[in-house]
């Protein structure tokens, strides 16, 4: 699946500022039963965003009018916890959202959003409280620099792994395709030897 | 060999580098067994066959179905269609990739089928020493024999399938130690969901733990699967416990482990993975398990639990607080005893051993559920269940007017058609109470197989030790 570079992205906020949101919010496991990754973003936060009826529950924030096009989500603390689901990336990214910001990230969470061209941001407590008080605030991210500026110029730092960083700034080339699957295709001869050792 | 004192973690970690980590590369980390579901794994077969790969290594693969499919006996074994069409499809799948890839598959009519993380020491694939991944966050269960297991995302399934490797950072290391001895009913589902209530649902991120100390040497095979298998639930995404006696004791003989002089030679590899006496973990946290009380969960995630006798606590100006109050439809300093049960639910990769199953088989002899409550027992794998019908369990748990059905994830998840209906409370042995986990709109109170059983008889939340 190509994936786009991903170096500087601007964009408004949509904030969710509850602590733990897990990841059967994000994707309720019923939705799991589809044998590919599309068409995931209708059923992002589905419990929340619909009435059992299906109808759309006005007062949850991506259903407002506001928070059309935002390509970023500020979250609460410990964001994507629970299950290894990839369809919670895959529901995000198809919704639209290219980053996800918090003082904290489930481990795997993290790890399959940077399989999926989202970035995950952690930041410290102070950002992160300026950031939920600041729903909507136009905010950039830049990959090179791994840094965050807020709307009133302030720079802010966050951690992105090394090779992680690299695969994204790269993006997917549809020709080469260099990503993590390649660069262990291309360990061959290493793995060969560790299993004649072992 | 003299080197640096090692923790257990770093003894498996290393002998699986393929590469280490630098500061731009993760390290290349060797997958010794791969276990692989029909929910997780579509896509990542998918992505084998869009770029022309094949499965490196199908005898270190090995694929069973659990999630999706049902537990009805006729849906199972014929004579009912699959009632849900995604999960026949899911399940069609699977056979036609393991079929195409040449993976081993334990399919839905399969005498060894079950929940993947009870077949792979039921079998006797998991070992001590092993790295052991599954797109499933609940893989963290094996590293009760000493092996590192956790979930992993379904790119990352394809990773695996392509080439036996992960890319990884290397986590840190948390001991949990715990001493001292479980009083009479409490069990290991009480023993860590105290931990976690300690921990917290992130306190173990970026961590694997290590169980130690005298609590854990002295718990059975099943009961440190209990305990590894909730890591996740405190942000770790691995467990483990050092092999031990009861380790080797349980794996010999099992038709996967190995044999005859392969097993004396596992056997020397083995006793030499234990944490060395001065390896240094990066934290350490204590926890006396003899003042570990029956616990239950109140709210909508595992770190909101409590003593059973105990009252819900007060968390003023926390809106998240609030808001799984308001869900879970109860309020702040309640007690949680007494408050009426719906549903109960015997089951999961937590808490469906053969073990979990006599555990409340001894509470409901001669008993009968709550008039109105429904009671559903779902045995971990087919073993389980033939073991347990071979027991009588299965009419201990008929008679008293529970449910007994085939093996599988159930009702721990609500994709396969058991669910809890809206509003309705559940006490269920499994490892989430998320808002939803259940079914829609469905209230979930984590408890252990022995409190589950006790909450059936009376129809409410109950201290087992009254019926004990």
């Amino acid at each position: 699946m190509p994936l786009e570079p991903f170096t500087v992205l601007t964009s408004r906020t949509v904030v969710l500022p509850g602590a733990n949101i897990d990841t059967d919010q994000i994707i309720p496991a019923r939705f799991l039963t589809t044998t590919t990754r599309a068409g995931l973003g209708r059923h992002l936060f589905a419990d929340w965003r619909y009435r059992p009826d299906g109808t759309a529950r006005s007062d949850f924030v991506l259903n407002r009018p506001e928070a059309h096009g935002c390509r970023i989500l500020v979250a609460g603390r410990n964001f994507g916890c629970g299950s290894s689901r990839e369809h919670a990336p895959w529901a995000l990214a198809d919704y639209g959202f290219r980053a996800v910001i918090s003082t904290e990230l489930a481990d795997i969470f993290s790890s399959n959003c940077l399989k999926n061209g989202l970035l995950p941001v952690t930041v410290d407590e102070p950002t992160s409280a300026w950031l939920i008080e600041h729903p909507g605030a136009q905010v950039t991210l830049d990959v090179h620099a791994c840094t965050l500026t807020l709307p009133h110029g302030a720079a802010v730092p966050f951690p992105l792994e090394a090779f992680a960083r690299h695969c994204l700034l790269r993006g997917l080339d549809e020709l080469r395709g260099l990503d993590e699957l390649d660069y262990l295709l291309e360990r061959r001869n290493e793995i060969e030897t560790f299993e004649r050792r072992a | 060999m003299a080197g640096a004192p090692q923790t257990l973690f770093d003894k498996v970690w290393r002998s699986h580098e393929v590469s280490p980590e630098s500061a731009d590369r993760p390290a290349v980390l060797y997958v010794d067994l791969h276990l692989i579901h029909e929910v997780t794994s579509p896509q990542a077969f998918a992505v084998l066959r869009e770029r022309g790969l094949n499965v490196r290594r199908p005898e270190r693969t090995l694929a069973t179905m659990d999630h999706s499919t049902p537990t009805l006996t006729a849906q199972v074994f014929g004579g009912a269609p699959i009632a849900l069409d995604a999960a026949r499809r899911q399940v069609r799948e699977l056979e036609a990739n393991c079929a195409a890839f040449g993976v081993e598959l334990l399919g839905l009519t399969h005498s060894d089928r079950g929940i993947v993380h009870i077949i792979g020491p039921e079998l006797g694939l998991t070992q001590p020493g092993k790295t052991i991944v599954c797109g499933d966050s609940h893989t963290s269960t094996h590293g009760a024999l000493g092996a590192l297991a956790f979930g992993i995302g379904t790119t990352e399934v394809g990773h695996v399938l392509a080439t036996q490797c992960l890319l990884q950072r290397k986590p840190r290391t948390l001991a949990v130690n715990l001493s001292g001895e479980l009083r009479a009913g409490v069990t290991a589902k009480d023993l860590i969901l105290a931990v976690i209530g300690r921990l917290g649902v992130s306190g173990g991120t970026g961590h694997v733990i290590e169980y130690r100390g005298d609590t854990i040497r002295a718990l059975d095979m099943d009961e440190r699967m209990t305990v590894c298998n909730m890591s996740i639930e405190a942000g770790a995404r691995a467990g483990m416990i050092a092999p031990d006696e009861t380790t080797y004791r349980y794996l010999e003989g099992r038709p996967r482990a190995p044999r005859g002089e392969a097993w004396e030679r596992a056997l020397e590899a083995w006793r030499a993975l234990p944490t060395d006496a001065l390896a240094r973990f990066d934290r350490e946290v204590e926890l006396d398990a003899a003042a570990v009380e029956p616990m239950i969960t109140y709210g909508t995630n595992p770190g909101m639990v409590i003593p059973i006798g105990g009252a819900i606590p007060q968390r003023c100006g926390d809106a998240a607080f609030s808001q799984a109050l308001a869900y879970m439809g109860l309020a702040p300093g309640e007690p949680i005893r007494d408050r009426p049960v719906n549903v109960v639910f015997l089951g999961s990769c937590t808490n469906a051993r053969l073990s979990d199953l006599r555990s409340a088989a001894r509470l409901l002899r001669g008993r009968r559920i709550a008039p109105g409550l429904r009671m559903l027992v779902v045995p971990g794998s087919q073993q389980v269940k033939r073991q347990a019908e071979a027991e009588g369990l299965d009419r201990v748990f008929l008679e008293a007017g529970a449910e007994w059905r085939e093996s599988g994830c159930s009702m721990c998840l609500g994709m396969n058609g058991d669910v809890v209906g809206r509003g309705e409370y559940a006490v269920s042995t499994s490892n989430r109470n998320f808002e939803g986990r259940q079914g829609s709109g469905a209230r979930t109170l984590l408890a252990s197989p022995l409190t589950a059983a006790a909450c059936a008889v009376r129809g409410r939340v109950t201290d087992p030790r009254e019926l004990m």
